[in-house]
């Protein structure tokens, strides 16, 4: 490192240096990660490391007009690199692992200083990661942990909308990835299997092939700042933040108490933690592969519910399925079928809605919703039942019509033939 | 009072053939139809190789018929506001008896009249039936496909179905770039700067009051034309002096020909019924592939291939002036078309209607495949 410095000394004269470098950074920098000209930070650092230009392309701090002095302090006006780096201008250098939190915290924790630039941005970030696992352990010495450029990066730090962030929604399973996943660096401290599960989960299907960006990736359930894993008692609250309705009913069960009881994680029981699948009406019976039966068996009280509730969606999805051949039918041969249509919508919202007071646990409760869903699936075949018999009564009408009309045309075709056959 | 055959008695002194004819005698003095009567009587259609043409105008009026015949049936029902008019046309097509049987028709006969028309238009073009001193017919005719293509247009839009209403935001921008009035058109047309009910109501208007009115008259002057000139002989068939009677005998044909086209619109009607699709919803984004319908196919094409500029003029304007030219072209055809007018073959613009047409099939089957 010092050779270097001292190579850079070499190419860079006090008086020459600054000019030659900057016009050089000018030739090869993007136009919106041009420093000023006078910056002598880049000026020289741009010799020692040729990427660091094109790193900081698109950073937000230097976007805001914050320049390496911004964190790493310093005088990047003077062109003596002794005097730009000395402690007594203010120069931190590069932080350690240790001194990162403090290092972004100080603006980042400031309200006073962050609302010149984003007034709606939180301060807590630092607050938050002493709380989190990351936090705990680098508190504890552990300088291997995560810290904010972990996760940020260092230089070329994107706002999280940008699509280019690694925390932005889509980025960020590869992100937590990097170190969770790579079974060298965690050490058998964790598993490392996490992100290989999330990756076939019904969340990253939503949000990667679906590109739904409201679908829950990994800081949507452990926290960001204060990442940690949810505790047994809290993975309902977890998973309510988005599935309320499925989270109340499941207070309401006869599981929930008994559930804490067995100090068993709640939702994760039946639907697994990161390779959530696709609930499926299959998971719910007596028999394998219907998750309740891992749990209770055959013959026994939940079991017998397990098995009613199992039919009551069975037998609304059938009838729905039955009505929708009807409507399809009659649509394709061009009858008008949009209130059937409708009606069948309004059939599979009530499925949707019987799906969700399963979590319920109470197969009185779920008759009464499949109930109402049935209701409106035998209106809907109705409607497509009608529509059918209207297509043969216009069918037949249409015959009717034809003959009559064959026959006045044969009627006046031999009306023609009466009045111009010759005159005997 | 007096009876019919007393009347009839008193005013010809000759005593009455029969209670029918007595009849037809009675309202001939009181309507005044003897001229008319006369005419039909001693009216005549020349028969050649080509007399099958004559039945296309018959064809399309009797199209017209059903068209303001179905139009006043759905209008009992109709109600023409962005809020209302989707849901009462599938109140029409669900709950009316027989209500999409009529709205098919109305539908299916619109197009098969522009359809006929075409046909009947480009029939006499190519029989040189514009010459003197039918000059008049053919404008009030080119004039007539005109105003069909405006009930087209405008008929489009009252479903207030989603294609539709991009249809129409697309086709009432084109006027736009006309100088000076353009911006004016266009918001004449929709009655704003957007598509909205505004723009619906307008065009409801247009459909069943203003187009209507200049129908009745243009097509009132065609008529009579037709009448008092009688049909036009096609160049070369004048030695052929084979004829047949209008009443019975042409007449008599007509009426196969409206059986058979209610045949077809019966079969369509019943096997087809016309699609009335989703609602509009402005706010939306628009859907793939809007196209108008199939007349005007062939201009949108054209307007779509010509580039964005073309020498300093935009492509746009300059397919817009070239349609505009074009028109005006067209009417003017039995003025421009002397050795025609002077009963010389003019193979020129036998030529020029050839191109005309296959300009309109090709850009039409380029823009059904596009």
């Amino acid at each position: 490192m010092r050779r270097d410095r001292s190579q850079v000394r070499k190419s860079c004269p006090k008086v020459l240096g600054p000019v030659i470098c900057v016009g050089l950074l000018a030739l090869f920098s993007p136009v919106s990660a041009q420093p000023k000209a006078a910056d002598s930070c880049v000026a020289c650092h741009n010799e020692l490391d040729e990427g660091l230009a094109r790193q900081m392309e698109g950073d937000v701090h230097l976007q805001k007009g914050l320049g390496c002095v911004g964190c790493h302090g310093g005088d990047a006006s003077n062109a003596d690199q002794e005097l730009a780096m000395a402690r007594a201008s203010g120069f931190v250098g590069q932080p350690k692992p240790g001194q990162v939190p403090d290092f972004c915290g100080k603006c980042h924790s400031n309200a006073g200083f962050m609302k010149r630039f984003n007034p709606a941005l939180r301060i807590d970030q630092q607050a938050e990661y002493v709380t989190s696992v990351h936090g705990k352990l680098l508190s504890q010495g552990d300088q291997t942990v995560a810290t904010c450029v972990s996760c940020h990066g260092s230089h070329g730090i994107r706002p999280v909308s940008h699509p280019q962030s690694r925390v932005y929604p889509l980025n960020v399973a590869g992100t937590c990835g990097k170190c969770h996943a790579d079974p060298s660096y965690m050490k058998s401290r964790l598993p490392t299997d996490q992100v290989a599960h999330y990756q076939k989960s019904v969340h990253a299907e939503a949000l990667m092939k679906k590109n739904d960006l409201s679908a829950p990736t990994c800081n949507d359930c452990h926290g960001n700042h204060g990442a940690s894993p949810p505790g047994v008692s809290s993975v309902a609250n977890v998973c309510g933040t988005c599935h309320t309705r499925q989270a109340e009913m499941f207070r309401q069960s006869p599981h929930n108490a008994s559930f804490e009881q067995l100090g068993q994680a709640e939702c994760l029981v039946c639907h697994e933690n990161h390779q959530i699948d696709s609930p499926s009406d299959r998971m719910l019976g007596s028999k394998e592969p219907a998750t309740c039966a891992g749990c209770h068996s055959e013959g026994d009280p939940g079991s017998t519910a397990a098995d009613s509730m199992s039919r009551s969606l069975a037998g609304l999805a059938g009838q729905l399925r039955e009505a929708e051949k009807l409507v399809a039918r009659a649509e394709r041969a061009g009858m008008e079928v949009s209130r059937a249509r409708f009606g069948l919508s309004e059939g599979y919202d009530a499925l949707v809605g019987a799906r969700v007071v399963v979590h319920r646990f109470s197969a009185g409760h779920l008759k009464a919703e499949t109930d109402r869903g049935m209701a409106i699936a035998r209106t809907t075949q109705q409607q497509g039942e009608q529509a059918l018999a209207e297509l043969q009564f216009r069918r037949k009408g249409l015959a009717a019509s034809l003959l009559v009309i064959a026959l006045a045309l044969v009627a006046v075709y031999f009306k023609i033939q009466q009045i111009e056959r010759p005159k005997e | 009072m007096k009876s019919t055959i007393e009347l009839e008695q008193e005013t010809t002194g000759q005593p009455a053939a029969s209670r029918t004819e007595a009849a037809r005698q009675w309202l001939r003095h009181r309507l005044g139809t003897g001229p008319v009567e006369e005419m039909a009587a001693h009216k005549t259609v020349p028969v050649h190789r080509h007399t099958i043409w004559y039945y296309l105008g018959g064809m399309t009026l009797f199209l017209f018929t059903i068209q303001v015949v179905t139009g006043i049936l759905l209008l009992l029902y109709y109600r023409p506001s962005a809020e209302e008019a989707f849901e009462s046309v599938q109140f029409i097509m669900t709950d009316v008896s027989f209500g999409w049987l009529i709205r098919s028709i109305h539908s299916w006969s619109a197009n098969l009249m522009i359809a006929t028309l075409f046909v009947h238009m480009f029939s006499v073009f190519f029989l040189k039936a514009y010459r003197p001193p039918r000059e008049m017919t053919w404008i009030t005719g080119v004039l007539l496909l005109f105003i069909a293509l405006g009930f087209g247009f405008s008929g489009y839009l009252l479903p207030w179905n989603k294609l539709a209403f991009f249809a129409t935001r697309v086709g009432t921008e084109i006027p736009r770039v006309f100088p000076l009035v353009g911006d004016f058109l266009m918001r004449f047309l929709r009655g704003g700067d957007e598509v909205t009910g505004a723009t619906l109501t307008r065009f409801f208007g247009f459909h069943v009051a203003i187009l209507p009115a200049l129908t009745t008259a243009i097509l009132g002057v065609h008529l009579w034309l037709v009448q008092s000139h009688g049909m036009s002989r096609p160049p070369g068939t004048e030695q052929n002096g084979k004829e047949m009677k209008f009443v019975p005998n042409f007449i008599l044909r007509d009426i196969m020909g409206w059986l058979l086209a209610l045949g077809i619109l019966a079969a369509l009607a019943a096997l087809f019924p016309w699609e009335l699709g989703e609602k509009a919803d402005p706010f939306a984004s628009a859907p793939a592939g809007i196209r108008p319908e199939w007349f005007f196919l062939f201009s949108f094409e054209t307007l779509k291939l010509l580039p964005g500029h073309i020498w300093f003029f935009e492509g746009e304007a300059l397919g817009i002036l070239g349609f505009t030219i074009g028109i005006g072209f067209w009417l003017l055809v039995p003025f421009l078309d002397r050795k025609a007018a002077r009963g010389l073959p003019s193979a020129g613009f036998t030529l020029i209607g050839a191109a005309v047409l296959l300009y309109i099939i090709v850009m039409t089957a380029i823009g059904f495949w596009s």
